[in-house]
């Protein structure tokens, strides 16, 4: 991490996110060349979009990495049903700001790569599902819509063609379960937003109003105009293969500078993100442990290894600094990149009140559908909080995992995984500290409160 | 319960944009709450005839999200993050100044109504945190110490115009001194 050249950022989503003489506004998107792409792409065949955004290999930046242009594929086009796209914009997974940046700073931007991709799966109608708390990204998507609609854009025969798309912005009501597309779905509907069971039928086949849905999030549709400007195969030469495009990083935590990076796919490691380009820890602080893709990721240790195999056969062996940054690379660690929220803790971590914090968020949103994550994470937050509040007992780790490992597979919808990952990767990584609790009930004095 | 006709006319205008009608409940949820604060069984009953719902179809969603109130908040609600990012810059410790300043405990109004304060979930703005919200405006790196200065300005009636705290909101439009205090800042960090 010395003398090297700190890694430089391609910004191609948030190109013109943080340029002072760049504003939110229509005219300003469109002296940059806005809808360009729009217009180009009224001009292919719809599979000829959805074709090139398949050769892109560009996966969903969400948090599973599934690829678009396969999501896209599983389209029901037979049923003769209207089609509707959704944009998942409840950005909800903690430690993840990318979306933010877009809808406030460039909405012209989500809404290009919005109606290309409506139009590339015939979409009757397409929704910006907004979290709450963006009182103001509301706003700001509703103008743009208007500013949009004004200038054929969106709406009624598009740019005089024979297509036409509205674009709805519905605001959520702060509810974690709604970034989890079923839920949104439901929410959408006017329900409570408890997910659907899948499979057998995924929401490309049976999603709102029990028609084709497809629901991308806010960064993955960006990239689908960005997909018809260079074409697949050149997008596909960004980053590495099978982790294509940009990706933006989101650190927090304690680092000097953490804040939103948008680097190619790969072009980092973990060890480069947080010491050359978030400037390091703070004074005197080593680091402890990362989240590395979102709170529900499992916790990698400052001081472990992670070794094994690639997918082409080839060896690794890897501190946490050497982490790639892409999709493959946490994965191979034995976590995930999820939505890109790099979370970063020093040794002044209490990793008790760390597991108790998130812990508390899990219970919290956990939408009750579910008797095991209902139950459990409401659990798992009262011993951990138990823990904290200095009656820690020594069967507590044990008791933890066991209720860690019932939550997981046991539920309707991935929210199980979630809750149970940080609980167990949290103990079999930092087990001795959570003895320890047992024994030194009290924080230490420099040490912050998280619960 | 009475509404404005301009909240009236935006409920018209927000159930023809969706193909089925039950869809716009959160939206009318939300133009609603935003006029009287809260929603009673009264305001549920005048929603579910609007819908052609049941009143159960919508206080089921008044009691699900968290967002959605029974009882309004304080004239001015607000809102601190609590979760781990922003709780591993001192969130925790802004909280309870916040507390300890405006005189409510979070989670409750304040006996006047002036004031209330809500340590919720993440407010997805992680590597500015501690976050705090005042009202509809994001405040960023409200550590323990900015928090005291906020609580003044708020107490003071200042914080609208005040130069020391410029929202997130408010730091989009180009020129705005936030810009160029956000980038020097960085750079001192």
């Amino acid at each position: 991490m010395t003398a090297k050249n700190s890694p430089k950022e391609r910004r191609i989503i948030l190109k013109h996110a943080d340029d002072p003489n760049y504003s939110n506004r229509l005219g300003c998107y469109l002296r940059e060349g806005g809808y360009e792409m729009l217009k180009k792409a009224l001009k292919m065949k719809p599979e000829e979009i959805g074709a090139e955004v398949l050769k892109s290999g560009v996966r969903g930046r969400g948090g599973a990495g599934f690829p678009a242009g396969m999501k896209w594929k599983f389209l029901d086009r037979k049923s003769g049903k209207p089609i509707y796209l959704i944009c998942n914009a409840d950005e909800s997974e903690p430690g993840t700001f990318k979306d933010r940046q877009i809808m406030y700073k460039d909405p012209h931007q989500l809404i290009e790569g919005m109606m290309i991709a409506a139009y590339a799966i015939q979409a009757k109608l397409a929704f910006i599902y907004i979290r709450a708390e963006f009182f103001e990204g509301a706003r700001i998507l509703e103008r743009a819509i208007a500013e949009a609609k004004e200038k054929g854009f969106c709406g009624e025969k598009i740019l005089g063609s024979d297509y036409s798309c509205d674009l709805v912005v519905h605001r959520g009501a702060g509810a974690y379960i709604c970034g989890e597309e079923t839920g949104l779905i439901e929410s959408l509907e006017g329900k409570r937003p408890n997910p659907r069971i899948k499979p057998p039928f995924f929401p490309a086949v049976l999603g709102l109003y029990q028609c084709p849905t497809i629901v991308n999030n806010v960064e993955t549709l960006c990239n689908v105009k960005h997909i018809i400007e260079m074409g697949g195969d050149e997008f596909a030469k960004i980053g590495k293969p099978n982790n294509t495009g940009t990706r933006i990083w989101c650190v927090s935590g304690q680092v000097k500078k953490p804040g939103y990076y948008e680097f190619e796919c790969g072009a980092l490691t973990l060890g480069e993100m947080i010491f050359d380009v978030c400037g390091g820890l703070l004074p005197g602080r080593s680091l402890k442990a990362v989240i590395p893709g979102g709170s529900s990721a499992k916790i990698l240790r400052a001081d472990e290894r992670f070794v094994g195999k690639h997918k082409d056969g080839t060896d690794f062996d890897w501190g946490i600094e050497d982490v790639p940054l892409d999709f493959d690379g946490p994965m191979a660690a034995g976590s995930m990149s999820g939505s890109g929220g790099i979370i970063v803790m020093d040794d002044t971590v209490d990793i008790v009140e760390a597991m108790a914090n998130i812990n508390a968020f899990y219970a919290h949103e956990s939408c009750g559908q579910c008797t095991p994550c209902r139950e459990g994470c409401l659990w798992m937050k009262k011993i951990t909080t138990r823990m904290c509040d200095g009656d820690a007992r020594e069967e507590d780790p044990d008791m933890l995992l066991s209720i860690a490992n019932q939550i997981e597979g046991r539920t309707i919808c991935a929210f199980g995984e979630a809750a149970a990952w940080p609980t167990q990767s949290f103990i079999a990584k930092f087990r001795d500290e959570f003895v320890q609790k047992a024994k030194h009930s009290k924080r230490s004095k420099n040490s912050l409160q998280l619960i | 319960m009475k509404l404005t006709k301009e909240t009236l006319q935006k409920i018209d205008d927000v159930i023809p944009r969706y193909p089925d009608k039950r869809s716009a409940v959160l939206m009318v949820i939300h133009l609603i709450q935003d006029e009287l604060g809260s929603i009673s069984d009264e305001t549920c009953e005048w929603i579910a005839e609007k819908l052609d719902l049941q009143p159960i179809n919508v206080k089921e969603l008044i009691t699900f999200y968290p967002m959605l109130r029974e009882t309004p908040w304080g004239k001015t609600h607000i809102r601190v993050c609590r979760t781990l990012p922003c709780a591993l810059r001192g969130s925790y410790a802004t909280c309870q100044k916040l507390e300890k300043k405006l005189g409510v405990k979070e989670g409750h109004v304040r006996e006047d109504g002036e004031y209330s304060i809500e340590f919720m979930e993440c407010l997805a703005d992680c590597g500015e945190g501690p976050v705090v919200m005042v009202g509809e405006e994001t405040f960023e790196n409200i550590d323990e110490k900015q928090a005291e200065k906020l609580a003044d300005q708020m107490l003071k009636g200042k914080l609208e115009k005040s130069a020391d705290f410029v929202s997130y909101e408010k730091g989009l439009l180009s020129d705005s001194p936030s810009k160029a205090k956000k980038s020097s800042s960085k750079t001192k960090k």
